[in-house]
């Protein structure tokens, strides 16, 4: 674990940065481009997950203290629940058409 | 290990202090709280991911009623973005401050990403006040019941963790910078982090899948 | 505006004015009776206000006690009911609501209390711990439990009972079809419940993570808290969905929005989906923490070491992922097309490996063991053939295009008792004869036991088969009638006359617990059956802070070793130091009474005094914030008197079972 004694704060000024530029790209792709709805949401939904992980790396230190593998396990599970939960439910309200 | 060290470890959980961690982790109390919050995180990831899953599933249905094209607005939907990810990034800086012990800068930046937080609602109520003028309500239909109560319960989060991170930066200007206090702000910390993210896929999958 | 009242009290049903008079003549009593024997203040600091896992898990166990009772007589109305054909007992709106809140009730009143009251009693002994991570949380999720419970079950007397059936779906549960208020009490007091339930996963994820005893890692931990760990993880991660459904449901029908609604966009299938995806779930939920008891009592009386420790949690861990994946096949006849049916079919039919795994290691336990048929070990040893057969019909109901034919009919009913009564009753009594000297510092009486296990099992037996083959000749669920031509007369009347044999056995529980509380001699070991686990190695009934020093733990069954390396039982007083323990808070009751307070309102659809009430669950989290009382220290004299007592009572006990 870093020990912030003196300095800048360099992580989060760069992952500031960041996401400011990941969402000035989505908001590019989306609208400011012709390519086709599919590949849009795929672009777009990577850029959501990307920034998503800086949130969750730089900012809230998920694998720091020392239950960070508890939490990042945790973590994954919960994404895996809300995956299927999405994913699932389109699915299948879409009476799998 | 002998048995006075080892008694020492399992003597009482919030009196047992370990200096050379950082303040909010260094009780075992503080510990366990802060897993605690994680756990309290999973399981609102899947609550968001439900009402994504709905919104999902009902976007299409309009019912007559407006589409997203004829609705959204995307210049207000930037500077809400913008506030957010600002909150976010000043909540960090705050965090940071707190890891310097610099009580001033660690309640300055708090006080910001509050100030940021309340400009967010703000223009969140202004949206929907816009919304419902133009006919728009959560009545109207599966689309928007679904877009209201998605966008609801975050705005109603933000408010919450507003009113809850006052409470916390009281306590600071009454108690000082205790592991107890570290340990509430750094919790505030991840809650509004966490926020933000659920932000990125309102912003990315409501709002730009709905303009494209 | 929308103030309704002439819903407010239910008139005209004798059934119900008589019980609105015994309910107002037994609140009378309870308060005649506490204020005559001074008991308020004894009351209010010994169980209102108190955070001791072990009391909080005592209410928990009352709670499920108390809703077997009422969703037992719901069970007994419908079976009278339909008893003889064309039977006139109930009318058909009255049979919908009792087989609504049968349901409800046992779900989520009888066997959630019962598990988690199990859970908090025993997991942090077992792990070798003083309380739960979070005490006061812990009582506030008991409390809003309770709560819920509470309004759930005034509902039938204030207001209406829900009519839609437990699973609630849509379009029969919106407004349009159901405008009374009975469906708000479904939407509303689940709600309540379900995060105090929310809370006591988290709770118990966090207490089995970060406090148990010195060398206890995951892989030596009894069976029981494994389960329970699965169960709680499992809690986190599909309460939040119900959150939400429920949410949904009240917004559809207070707020006149259309997530379900046939009008407007909505679609009712999203509701069944939602539902089920918390429901499949929670079936696991339930049913683990009672593998786990049934994995204790297994060993304990085979004299062995669980068979098979570490496949058994590899597929405890294998059901909490599993379990998210298998949710439709409780709507296959919605009518999705084969990819999603037959998806769905394969997901149910791979459940069955890790259940299957489990069932041969319960076996294999016993194999060579050296079994005593005590009441507890009865209960697992009939536990194994009778959820084999809920297991394998439930594999035949897996089958999407076979579940054309089951779907909506009384195989299906059958199916699902004969996995949830072995699955959760019966471990829940296991448990409970276990377990009660233990909580108690009494057994309850084995005898009597024996009379409840073999009216129970027969009459459960009774009642159930028969629905197998009712349901196979076309008798559908939830139906309050049919003819004599139909022929399912006979069936029917042994199946009436089983649930009669059912409840008579419950009753002789329900006479064990009063007989053994008063003549069950209190002369006992701590540790009466020879048991494997840290629960076992301190006093019955539990001193408030569990353990004088926290014992090490070595191995898997660590007391059992500790027992036999005669290691670690014994220490000395001068190796004991002050404990520190949480104080005692009025603030989970007082919060949970405005949850109730709050949700009463919204159930009524008096929305702005529901919003005025609520803003006191803020002012209550507020004080919360601002409490910084941080427990107390237990003085090492006091520790010490504690622990001369029962240690040295342990000399002259009568061993009841060897």
């Amino acid at each position: 674990m870093d020990n912030h004694s003196k300095g800048f704060p360099k992580s989060q000024v760069f992952g500031f940065v960041l996401s400011l530029v990941l969402t000035f790209a989505a908001l590019f792709v989306a609208l400011k481009t012709s390519l086709s709805f599919n590949t849009i949401i795929w672009i777009i939904g990577t850029l959501a997950i990307v920034q998503a992980g800086l949130q969750l790396f730089m900012f809230m230190h998920l694998k720091e203290g020392e239950d960070g593998n508890s939490q990042t396990i945790n973590v994954i599970y919960g994404v895996f629940i809300a995956v299927v939960t999405v994913a699932g439910s389109i699915w299948v309200m879409s009476f799998g058409m | 290990m002998d048995g006075k060290t080892k008694k020492k470890e399992w003597k009482n959980m919030s009196t047992n202090v370990n200096t050379s961690l950082p303040l909010e982790f260094q009780t075992e109390q503080n510990r366990m709280n802060i897993l605690g919050f994680w756990m309290f995180l999973g399981a609102e990831i899947v609550l968001f991911a439900t009402l994504f899953a709905t919104y999902s599933v009902l976007s299409t249905r309009y019912a007559g009623g407006p589409t997203p094209h004829e609705l959204y607005d995307i210049k207000g939907v930037m500077i809400e973005t913008i506030l957010l990810l600002t909150s976010s990034f000043t909540c960090g800086i705050a965090i940071y401050e707190m890891h310097r012990h610099n009580k001033k800068g660690l309640l300055t930046w708090l006080i910001i990403t509050l100030l940021l937080g309340l400009g967010f609602v703000g223009m969140e109520i202004s949206e929907f006040i816009h919304y419902v003028h133009e006919g728009a309500t959560m009545q109207t239909s599966a689309f928007l019941s679904s877009f209201f109560v998605l966008l609801g319960t975050h705005g109603l989060h933000v408010s919450m963790g507003i009113g809850w991170a006052t409470m916390v930066i009281i306590q600071i200007l009454k108690r000082g910078l205790t592991p107890v206090t570290a340990r509430k702000t750094f919790i505030i910390g991840l809650y509004w982090h966490f926020l933000d993210v659920v932000w990125i896929f309102i912003f990315t999958f409501v709002y730009l899948k709905g303009l494209v | 505006m929308g103030i309704k009242w002439d819903r407010f009290f239910i008139t005209g049903d004798p059934l119900i004015l008589g019980s609105q008079i015994a309910i107002l003549l037994t609140m009378i009593g309870i308060v005649v009776l506490v204020s005559y024997l001074k008991k308020w203040k004894w009351l209010w600091t010994e169980w209102l206000t108190t955070v001791d896992h072990k009391r909080i898990g005592i209410m928990y166990i009352l709670v499920g006690v108390l809703m077997f009772f009422r969703g037992g007589i719901d069970g007994l109305l419908m079976k009278a009911q339909t008893a003889t054909p064309d039977g006139q007992l109930l009318d058909a709106q009255h049979y919908n609501e009792v087989f609504t809140t049968h349901g409800v009730v046992m779900i989520l009143f009888m066997a959630m209390p019962f598990l988690i009251g199990i859970m908090n009693v025993i997991v942090p002994l077992q792990i070798g711990a003083r309380d739960v991570a979070f005490p006061q949380l812990n009582a506030l999720s008991f409390w809003l439990t309770f709560s819920g419970a509470m309004l759930f079950n005034i509902s039938f007397v204030i207001g209406g009972s829900p009519d839609a059936g437990w699973t609630a779906y849509f379009p029969l549960a919106g407004k349009e079809f159901s405008p009374g208020i009975g469906n708000n009490f479904y939407a509303v007091a689940i709600q309540i419940a379900g995060i105090g339930t929310l809370m006591t996963g988290i709770n118990f994820i966090v207490t089995i993570l970060k406090m148990r005893a010195k060398g206890m890692t995951l892989m030596k931990m009894p069976m029981f808290s494994w389960t329970s760990f699965v169960t709680s993880i499992i809690i986190a991660a599909s309460f939040p969905i119900l959150t939400v459904a429920l949410a949904l449901m009240t917004f559809d029908r207070i707020f006149g929005t259309h997530f379900f609604t046939l009008s407007g966009g909505g679609m009712d299938m999203m509701w069944v989906n939602l539902f089920w995806l918390w429901g499949h779930p929670e079936v696991y939920i339930v049913v683990l923490p009672a593998f786990g008891m049934f994995s204790e009592v297994i060993s304990t009386f085979s004299r062995k070491t669980l068979f098979g420790y570490k496949s058994m949690v590899g597929s405890i861990v294998g059901i909490a992922i599993l379990s998210m994946l298998v949710w439709v096949h409780h709507f296959f006849t919605m009518g999705a097309g084969p990819g999603v049916n037959s998806i769905f079919s394969i997901t149910t039919m791979m459940i069955a490996i890790p259940t299957g795994v489990k069932m041969f290691n319960w076996l294999f336990t016993m194999r060579k063991g050296r079994i005593q048929f005590t009441t507890a070990m009865l209960w697992a040893l009939a536990f194994v053939p009778c959820f084999l057969i809920g297991g394998i019909t439930g594999v035949m109901l897996a089958m999407g295009a076979a579940d054309y034919q089951y779907h909506n009919t009384l195989f299906l009913v059958a199916h699902f008792h004969y996995v949830l009564i072995p699955g959760v009753v019966f471990a829940v009594f296991a448990g409970l004869y276990y377990w009660w000297p233990k909580m108690f510092g009494h057994m309850l009486n084995e005898k009597l036991g024996k009379l409840h296990f073999w009216l129970f099992v027969i009459g459960f037996n009774m009642t159930f088969m028969p629905m197998f083959f009712l349901g196979l000749n076309g008798a559908v669920r939830r139906a309050y009638t049919y003819s004599a031509e139909s022929g399912f007369g006979p069936l029917m009347l042994v199946s009436a006359i089983g649930a009669g044999i059912l409840a008579i056995g419950f009753a002789f529980f329900c006479y064990n617990i009063y007989w053994s509380a008063r003549y069950a001699d209190r002369n006992i070991s701590s540790d009466p059956w020879d048991a494997r686990t840290l629960e076992w190695a301190t006093a019955s009934p539990v001193q408030f802070y569990n353990f004088a020093k926290i014992p090490e733990v070595t191995s898997l069954d660590a007391f059992w070793y500790m027992k036999k390396k005669n290691k670690g039982l014994k220490f000395s007083n001068d190796e004991l130091e002050e404990i520190h323990m949480p104080s005692n808070s009025g603030l989970p009751f007082i919060m949970s009474i405005v949850f109730g307070i709050s949700g009463f309102l919204l159930v009524f659809e008096w929305k702005i005094a529901a919003l005025v009430a609520a803003l006191g669950i803020l002012i209550c989290l507020a004080i919360r914030s601002f409490d910084y009382n941080d427990g107390y220290h237990v003085p090492v004299d006091e520790i010490k008197e504690i622990e001369y007592g029962w240690q040295n009572k342990e000399k002259g006990v009568e061993k009841h079972v060897n």
